[in-house]
């Protein structure tokens, strides 16, 4: 790979251009696939290798089958208040209204979900779920094919897909966005990764749906693959992002590996030990105790270990204690999580309890998207839709999680916003909108990361410079933060600026060349971690998953908002909440206990 | 001597490079704790960048590490290398049968064909219900052991059918799919799938090898699947010509 300029590289044209071929992605792509609209689906791995298959536990949404009078309503009302009230009411309105209709197309297509007796699609509990807006015990509203729900849908996707006859670009990794003078996105630089092929491909509509970025920890549930690169795409272009400070610690990784334990385990009735054999979130959360949610499940996991009673020789992880369910429940409705607990926690959970920590597990923050799935800039305190510039799943900030997820709430919004995109643009490009032409000197901009990485005849080792900065976010930006520790981490983060923008590529070859891969996810993962760190600096309170021991407390006075991270000028402003939902009144913040 | 090294023997291949492949040596000081054969390569990868192998979820749901691990297929990230090591040495090359295009990643293009070629997705074009179809409990627990499959293609690569025939066997991994559907209570084209199956090759080429069994890392039974196929056939008989010997 030469020297690339725009006159030697070829422009391959669509209407819309979807990066990313996970859950949000191939929902998009069906949508306009169907709709007749030239659309690819640009995925740096085969689409059923993405994030979305290690989903576990299930898809949340008030389809009235385990309880046939519950409600969507009840559902949004949990949403909010797992959110720590900063979530969008519009948006979590949008995503319970509409789940239902989502959940029973992907039944359709033929999800294969776990059945009841009556042939209904199984639901499981699962934590922060509540009846009758809290007031009435907890809800099973999780629907799961067995304890593989991920897997199940991201597969009945690409199927459908296949079906729909939609284009995949199958490992080809987009590089960054192309912009035009009036700052209107007309698609992507990208890459095969198979031949070292660069190309501009160009787009009325460009979707963001490249997933998460856990791989800023040291330690996360998430795919290798897991480096946010739409995100930071949109950073590098000078967009946005949206309360990037609020990362999810999933209660139960697999101590050691990180592997995700669903929360479906507890939702079937297993529960948290601490070394005394104490089941400890009695304390913490007396009502529904290890079905709290997760972000108060994880603070009290790492107290408990913190004041000397977690498990293990070093005391430190946690017991999830399975064996009282029996062999038969654990091997019908959790038979995945056997097989990883056997293989990487060398456990058999049917006469053990799994070794597990609080890993990073999600990131509720993104690009800021509006329930059409377009993505906006803040100017003078506005909105400002970005032409051409979609999002969607969990690389969008819609922002439907606010502050800390609901377990199962991702699986639908990967539904209900990949669908809401896909109709959108739809629409709009049917309609005559679009986007103007990029020039030479536009496409030849988004041309010169890959081209200074390719002249690289010295400078640093990728997986040295990874390994710095996930340390420095694990050590400094984790479960509990302090502003004196943030400003370290900041310092240290600043010096690895440096090296992050001059790796020293050695192999130069044009074939799977996945250490040029590897380099460029690192840049991608170091715009997620700067926008991380200086938005988590900045609010000055706890809330959801920021927990801040200098800041203990909720501050809604000053910070019931979004932050909003100016990547051109590194700072962060306040947006705020939408409390307009249409249907319903608006669920006003109260204190949250579980 | 090396009681506390480890032999690597790596298939190297670069088409740029390389006019034909070899098998490159590697040692490293022996991991203190057993660690899965991907861990292996992310080490070997950090002191030579040129190594290539595909790799997403590394806990055996994603499917992207199919690799021949001391002669056998199988996931490098569920693998522990004490369960491989043979004399200290382990031996790592790409899924057999299938083209190289560098080190240990392969071009799956004929796999993939294969599975697309079996129609993988609910056929049912009578009028949706507003909610969900419904399945009962037995009906659906028809499916377990089918739609678990991660599409690795460790079985369809270990089977000496698929090397022979790639472009007309289908293939277990694509069998035990065209499977997956045939038993679905709700798909409604059992039928149009048997009679697309019913040539020489599609199904017949299975000889019952059980290749496909031994190396499933998901612990699945295409063979299984395969004889459910062949005794629908059996049943639908008119419009089947049973080449195969056996």
């Amino acid at each position: 790979m030469n020297n690339i300029f725009t006159n030697n590289i070829k422009t391959i044209e669509f209407d819309s251009l979807i990066i990313g071929g996970g859950g949000s992605g191939m929902r998009a792509s069906l949508e306009l696939a169907k709709s007749g609209l030239n659309t690819a689906v640009v995925s740096k791995v085969f689409p059923t290798r993405s994030h979305t298959v290690s989903a576990q536990g299930g898809i949340t949404c008030a389809i009235a089958s385990a309880d046939p009078n519950d409600d969507w309503r009840w559902h949004m009302y949990d949403t909010v208040k797992g959110a720590d009230f900063i979530g969008d009411q519009d948006a979590i309105e949008y995503l319970c209204s509409e789940g239902p209709k989502a959940v029973f197309e992907l039944e359709h297509m033929g999800l294969p979900f776990s059945r009841f007796e009556n042939g209904r699609i199984y639901q499981r509990p699962f934590g922060g779920q509540s009846k009758d807006f809290g007031k009435g015990g907890q809800a099973a509203r999780t629907c799961a094919a067995a304890d593989r729900t991920g897997h199940a849908l991201l597969h009945t996707l690409y199927q459908n897909n296949v079906k729909e006859g939609t284009n995949f670009l199958n490992e080809w990794f987009a590089v960054d966005l192309v912009k035009n003078s009036k700052d209107e996105v007309t698609g992507v630089i990208a890459f095969s990764i198979e031949s070292g092929e660069v190309a501009y491909l160009k787009a009325q509509a460009t979707v963001l749906a490249t997933g998460g970025a856990g791989r800023i920890y040291a330690s996360t549930t998430n795919a290798l693959i897991n480096t946010g690169d739409g995100l930071a795409m949109a950073l590098r272009a000078g967009f946005p992002a949206q309360d990037m400070e609020m990362w999810q610690f999933h209660p139960t990784g697999i101590y050691g590996a990180g592997s995700l334990v669903t929360e479906g385990c507890r939702g079937e009735g297993g529960y948290l030990i601490n070394k005394d054999g104490e089941r400890f979130m009695e304390r913490y959360a007396p009502n529904v105790k290890d079905l709290a949610g997760r972000d108060v499940v994880a603070r009290s996991m790492v107290l408990e270990i913190l004041e000397g009673r977690g498990c293990g020789e070093n005391n430190d992880h946690i017991f999830l204690k399975l064996d009282h369910l029996g062999s038969e429940v654990l091997n019908s409705k959790l038979p995945g999580i056997c097989e990883l607990s056997r293989t990487f926690a060398h456990v058999d959970p049917v006469y053990e309890p799994i070794p597990v920590v609080p890993t990073c597990h999600y990131m509720m923050g993104g690009t800021p998207t509006n329930v059409s799935g377009q993505a906006f800039t803040r100017t003078n305190n506005e909105d400002h839709l970005i032409n051409g510039l979609f999002s969607a799943g969990e690389a969008a900030c819609v922002s439907v999680h606010g502050a800390n997820r609901l377990g199962g709430n991702s699986l639908l919004d990967l539904v209900v916003f990949g669908r809401a995109t896909g109709m959108h643009i739809q629409s709009e490009l049917k309609s005559g909108g679009g986007v103007s032409s990029a020039s030479k000197s536009d496409i030849d901009q988004s041309l010169e990361r890959l081209n200074k990485l390719n002249e690289s005849t010295n400078g640093f080792d990728t997986a040295e410079v990874k390994k710095e900065l996930q340390e420095c976010m694990q050590n400094y930006f984790g479960v509990f933060r302090r502003g004196d520790f943030m400003k370290k981490g900041l310092d240290q983060l600043s010096a690895l600026k440096e090296k992050v923008y001059n790796l020293h590529l050695k192999d130069k070859s044009d074939a799977f060349n996945t250490s040029r891969v590897e380099a460029i996810e690192l840049q991608n993962l170091f715009e997620v971690a700067e926008s991380t760190a200086i938005s988590a600096y900045q609010r000055t309170e706890s809330r959801g998953a920021h927990a801040r021991d200098d800041f203990p407390d909720r501050d809604d006075e000053n910070w019931l908002c979004h932050t909003i991270y100016d990547p051109q000028n590194k700072i962060v402003s306040k947006r705020e909440v939408n409390f307009k939902p249409e249907k319903v009144e608006a669920f006003p913040p109260i204190v949250r206990t579980y | 001597m090396f009681g506390n090294q480890l032999n690597i023997s790596l298939y190297r291949y670069n088409p740029e490079e390389d006019k034909f492949p070899y098998m490159k040596k590697y040692k490293i000081d022996k991991p203190k704790k057993d660690i899965m054969v991907l861990d292996l390569l992310n080490l070997l990868k950090e002191e030579d960048q040129s190594i290539s192998y595909r790799r997403s979820c590394r806990e055996g749901v994603c499917g992207s590490d199919g690799m021949n691990i001391n002669g056998k297929n199988g996931l490098a990230c569920i693998t522990p290398i004490s369960s491989v090591i043979k004399k200290n040495k382990i031996e790592l090359r790409p899924l057999p049968g299938l083209p190289v295009i560098r080190d240990l990643v392969v071009d799956m293009t004929e796999f993939y064909n294969q599975y697309e070629k079996i129609k993988p997705f609910l056929q049912n074009e009578t009028t949706a219900p507003e909610q969900e179809r419904l399945q009962s409990p037995e009906e659906r627990d028809k499916l377990d052991g089918l739609y678990e499959c991660i599409l690795c293609a460790c079985c369809s690569t270990s089977c000496p059918s698929f090397w022979w025939n790639p472009d007309k066997f289908v293939g277990p991994a694509a069998l035990l799919q065209a499977y997956r559907f045939l038993a679905d209570s709700r798909d409604l084209k059992t039928q149009e799938r048997l009679e697309s199956l019913s040539d020489p090759f599609s199904v017949y080429r299975c000889h019952g090898i059980m290749n496909c069994v031994n190396v499933c890392p998901k612990g699945l039974n295409p063979n299984k699947a395969i004889g459910e196929i062949k005794s629908m056939l059996h049943k639908n008989k008119k419009d089947i010509i049973v080449t195969d010997g056996v």
